[in-house]
């Protein structure tokens, strides 16, 4: 079969939208009317298989599923839908996704219009050369406002979006045009089946019979089973031994993948780390010259120590990291020892979001529960010996007389807010160092405000804050910047007069002072009293700057017992020593997990 | 044989008071004709024990004056001479004849619900008496010839202040009173005040207020010999010092408790079925009493506290272990006289954490 005619009866493409515009319900929709999946075996959002996904409503990792569409014009068309993530964490995976595709349909809420995500998704799209498709969703819903909308799409973004169709994925109005117009507007894919191999990793996940599993884009040749390849960005090889397409509550399998198709690789790989998303697989005996352009290593740029609040589960914790690492290449991690806290783990993560999903997983998952420290953004550090070292563990942090040049990572944060909440959040950003670089109306109510921010200053809670700010309106998307130059300092915490490693953090020096009266604050509230007082001090290099003080505990007695019922004494005892263990002790000091949090959140 | 304690628990009640989460029903005679056969069928079967101890606790007990008095005579061969012999008893309920009827037949302790002499504090708690008869009841009873009087003080009742306690115990010890028995006021989860939101007193107000009781009674020559009991020299129950020595005794009634024969036991709280039982119902609640941690846990309630050697004789702990443990301690909670380790006042208050500690060996 020289011929490419199956191109033109093929296309890829991926919904974008800000999150909770209705991304993965248009998605469930389509495999509806497509009868991808029967009524019976409809589940809402079914893309989104993980438990975590369906309670939080998002999307986390990609996932691709192929439908069978019969158009208007009597023609069968095969439909590669790519789910994508919504969150700014996974934007790189966002971006290989796209990458996948030849168009995007663009999902816009018609109460809400663009938001943060919407603009950053459609940028991405743009960056790729998609044709991005318009749809109006939620025209059901009593504060729909689809021409104001279609307006604001035409003048922010500057695509056309007249006949965008207006459409409730949600009661299923209207998805057909949907479909229509993916038919019409989105290519068709192009590509040279007998060109040597170049397919587009965009997703991968660990199945305990096959190994990983990766999902490709056959951007040039043809794949078949038996064949040997090479990953070009790792060099790993294989050979594969399954290949087919995805159907939307299972594999199919298939022979061959031609180019400009849409499938999965099994291939006996034991380890996510050999199949990198935005790698390209070749044939290892008849190579491609060149990679795909666009690959880059994907850095974790949030750190916190993960420790077993059982110290006797360090092992049960480190299979739970290397399984959720099968699955998701961009979590690092690597053992770490706290004076305080004993064994455990530093993770990197992508941003916060996909630190609390890790953490929620394998406590959910793996039935482990943890104590965290503060999330800690990397730093830079030029010593005075010239030496460059990057920090990511606070208690790393060389002797201030050893730094010639401290620098943080910067982000340009981008931030939509209804107008009247400008002084907010403007206010918000100030306290959190933030460089003020422009605004912009979006329409007459609507803003988009531009701000430079310290990495270090949102990783805590800077969305919460903003969202309390605005009243839930606002919404941000970010990227990092750069390192800059900055007055650092580290914050030492100080319990009965020992310093507890794993509660020490970086901060800028001018805020130093009222960071460290908050969290002794916090840390008063969140210690239990005991026996002893406990002085609870927070220090910047030797110097207490800050000094609260948990009362020694006055009373702790089960004074009445009656006609001789010890039995039930005895058993609140037995409660209480059950309480304890949940517990740390550090030093001479019991300190409940809720305390090691309860410093994170200082904006209340 | 060795003698043994018998607690009755008379499960009746004019009122339920709003913090009270004790088993009782409200008051009939017929019910409480029937409930005193029960008891009297349940303390013959223990036939060929001797008590040295008889405690009849409520509920209400002086209610039943009359059935009690007549049960005494009945089961008189199985109480020892010199048995103390004690009756719970609220003022509202109490009067001459009770009192006499009481002494005849052998009650030589009557123990006072009084819990304060504010007479808002009794409404606050829904007592049915008043100061007046609280104190006119003592006076009663001491003239019938019972000298062996005991009192309740509830400490930390809403609206109490340090004046007003003071004025309490100023009015209590000047009492023929020879025990007093101080309690925490505590909101039991199910009660009606745990219902409210009552303005309670605070860690550290209950600890004042508990520090100043102990110091207070002491002045006045009620020397404290449990958490929350105080007596003049000789006047210490001997009925309570069973429970926390770990000694036996046998409980009758709904809802009491047992420890005998080497198990802790309890009777279901239904006094419907404990009438039409031929003999009590039983449920074990601990197949393994007097370990470790439950022998701390009582000895350490009592002033004269725990014997490090006894510690090595029953359990086989080296002296080391509990002397490292005890250094934990600051050293204002606890005394120590050559082997013997008791609590202070202030580690009384605190002694379920430092139970905690001592027996983590």
């Amino acid at each position: 079969m020289a011929n490419n005619d199956y191109l033109s009866k093929i296309r890829n493409f991926c919904i974008i939208a800000h999150i909770d515009h209705g991304k993965s319900t248009l998605a469930d929709r389509i495999l509806e009317q497509t009868q991808t999946v029967a009524k019976r075996e409809m589940e809402e959002q079914i893309l989104d298989d993980m438990e975590l996904e369906r309670e939080r409503g998002i999307t986390i990792k990609a996932r691709a599923v192929r439908l069978k569409y019969t158009a208007d014009n009597g023609e069968d068309y095969i439909f590669n839908l790519i789910d994508t993530p919504g969150h700014v964490d996974f934007n790189y995976e966002v971006s290989r996704s796209l990458n996948a595709c030849e168009g995007a349909v663009l999902v816009v809420d018609a109460s809400q219009g663009i938001e943060a995500q919407t603009l950053a998704n459609t940028y991405l799209a743009i960056d790729q050369d998609l044709e991005v498709i318009p749809v109006i969703n939620k025209i059901d819903l009593p504060s729909a406002h689809p021409d104001e909308v279609k307006e604001e799409i035409e003048n922010v973004i500057g695509i056309p979006a007249q006949d965008a169709p207006l459409i409730s994925a949600k009661m299923g109005i209207n998805i057909k045009a949907v479909l229509e117009d993916v038919v019409k507007n989105i290519p068709a894919p192009s590509g040279n089946c007998s060109a040597p191999l170049k397919a587009l990793i965009f997703d991968s996940y660990y199945d305990s019979y096959k190994g990983v599993i990766v999902h490709v884009r056959i951007k040039e040749g043809t794949l078949r089973v038996g064949d040997k390849i090479r990953m070009m960005a790792t060099g790993a090889e294989f050979t594969v031994t399954e290949l087919g397409y995805m159907g939307a509550t299972q594999l199919v399998t298939s022979d061959v993948l031609l180019a400009g198709e849409v499938g999965y690789i099994a291939a006996s790989i034991k380890s996510i780390g050999d199949t990198k998303v935005g790698d390209t697989v070749t044939l290892a005996e008849f190579p491609a010259d060149e990679p795909l352009a666009g690959y880059r290593n994907v850095n974790p740029m949030v750190f916190s120590g993960i420790y077993p609040a059982d110290g006797a589960k360090y092992a049960d914790l480190r299979e739970a990291l290397e399984k959720l690492q099968l699955n998701d290449a961009s979590l690092s991690f690597e053992p770490e020892t706290s004076v305080a806290l004993g064994f455990g783990f530093r993770c990197g993560f992508l941003g916060l979001l996909h630190m609390e999903i890790i953490q929620e997983r394998i406590e959910r998952e793996y039935n482990l529960d943890l104590v965290t420290t503060a999330p800690s953004v990397v730093y830079k550090i030029t010593k005075t010996d010239g030496s460059t070292v990057y920090i990511d563990n606070p208690t790393n942090y060389p002797d201030p007389s050893e730094i010639a040049v401290a620098e943080e990572p910067m982000v340009k944060a981008n931030i939509y807010a209804p107008a009247d909440y400008v002084g907010n959040i403007m206010e918000l950003c100030q306290q959190r160092r933030g460089v003020f670089k422009d605004m912009k109306y979006l329409d007459q109510t609507r803003v988009e405000l531009h701000y430079e921010l310290p990495l270090n200053e949102i990783v805590y809670d800077f969305f919460d804050s903003l969202k309390s700010r605005t009243k839930g309106y606002a919404s941000y998307d970010y990227e990092i910047s750069g390192f800059v130059p900055s007055k650092l300092v580290k914050l030492d915490i100080l319990l009965n007069g020992e310093i507890v490693d794993a509660l020490s953090f970086i901060v800028h020096s001018d805020s130093a002072y009222p960071r460290a009266r908050k969290i002794a604050e916090k840390l008063k509230d969140n210690i239990p009293r005991q026996l002893f007082e406990i002085p609870v001090q927070a220090a910047v290099g030797g110097k207490i700057i800050a000094r609260e003080t948990v009362k020694a505990m006055r009373k702790d007695v089960l004074a009445k017992c009656y006609g001789g019922d010890i039995t039930r004494k005895k058993k609140l005892l037995e409660k209480q020593k059950e309480g304890k263990k949940r517990m740390r002790k550090l030093g001479s000091v019991e300190v409940p997990q809720e305390a090691f949090m309860a410093v994170l959140k200082l904006d209340e | 044989m060795n003698s043994v304690g018998l607690y009755i628990h008379v499960p009746f009640c004019l009122s339920k008071c709003p913090y009270c989460d004790f088993y009782s029903v409200k008051y009939d005679e017929h019910t409480a004709k029937e409930y005193i056969k029960a008891v009297k069928r349940n303390i013959s079967a223990y036939n060929g024990v001797k008590f040295d101890t008889v405690y009849f606790g409520g509920g209400t007990p002086i209610l039943l004056w009359r059935e009690i008095s007549g049960l005494l005579t009945d089961i008189g061969g199985m109480i020892d001479n010199d048995a103390e012999i004690t009756v719970e008893a609220n003022p509202c309920c109490t009067d001459k004849e009770s009192l006499d009827s009481l002494y005849k037949s052998g009650v030589n302790r009557i123990s006072f619900g009084l819990q304060s002499s504010d007479d808002n504090e009794l409404k606050a708690l829904g007592r049915r008496h008043n100061a007046a008869m609280g104190e006119k009841a003592v006076k009663l009873a001491f003239n019938a010839g019972i000298r062996n009087i005991s009192a309740d003080i509830m400490l930390g009742i809403p609206k109490q202040t340090p004046d007003s306690l003071r004025e309490t115990l100023r009015r209590f010890t000047s009492l023929p009173l020879n025990h007093i028995s101080a309690y925490m006021l505590k909101i039991e989860p199910g009660t009606p005040f745990a219902a409210q939101r009552l303005e309670l007193p605070d860690e550290d107000g209950y600890a004042d207020i508990y520090l100043e009781t102990v110091s207070l009674l002491g002045q006045n020559g009620f020397k404290q010999y449990e958490i929350s009991n105080f007596a003049k020299s000789g006047f210490e129950c001997r009925h309570n010092l069973k429970y926390w020595r770990c000694e036996e005794y046998i409980g009758i009634g709904p809802a009491a408790h047992s420890y005998y024969n080497g198990k802790r036991y309890a009777v279901p709280r239904d006094l419907a079925g404990f009438i039409a039982d031929n003999l009590q119902e039983t449920y074990i609640t601990e197949n393994d009493p007097a370990d470790l941690e439950e022998y701390m846990m009582l000895r350490l309630r009592l002033s004269e506290g725990v014997d490090i050697n006894e510690l090595h004789r029953l359990f086989g702990i080296e002296k080391a272990a509990v002397l490292s443990r005890l250094s934990e301690l600051p050293p204002k909670l606890y005394r120590r006289k050559g082997d013997i380790i008791s609590l202070t006042p202030e580690g009384f208050l605190v002694s379920n954490a430092v139970i905690g500690i001592l027996t983590n060996i």
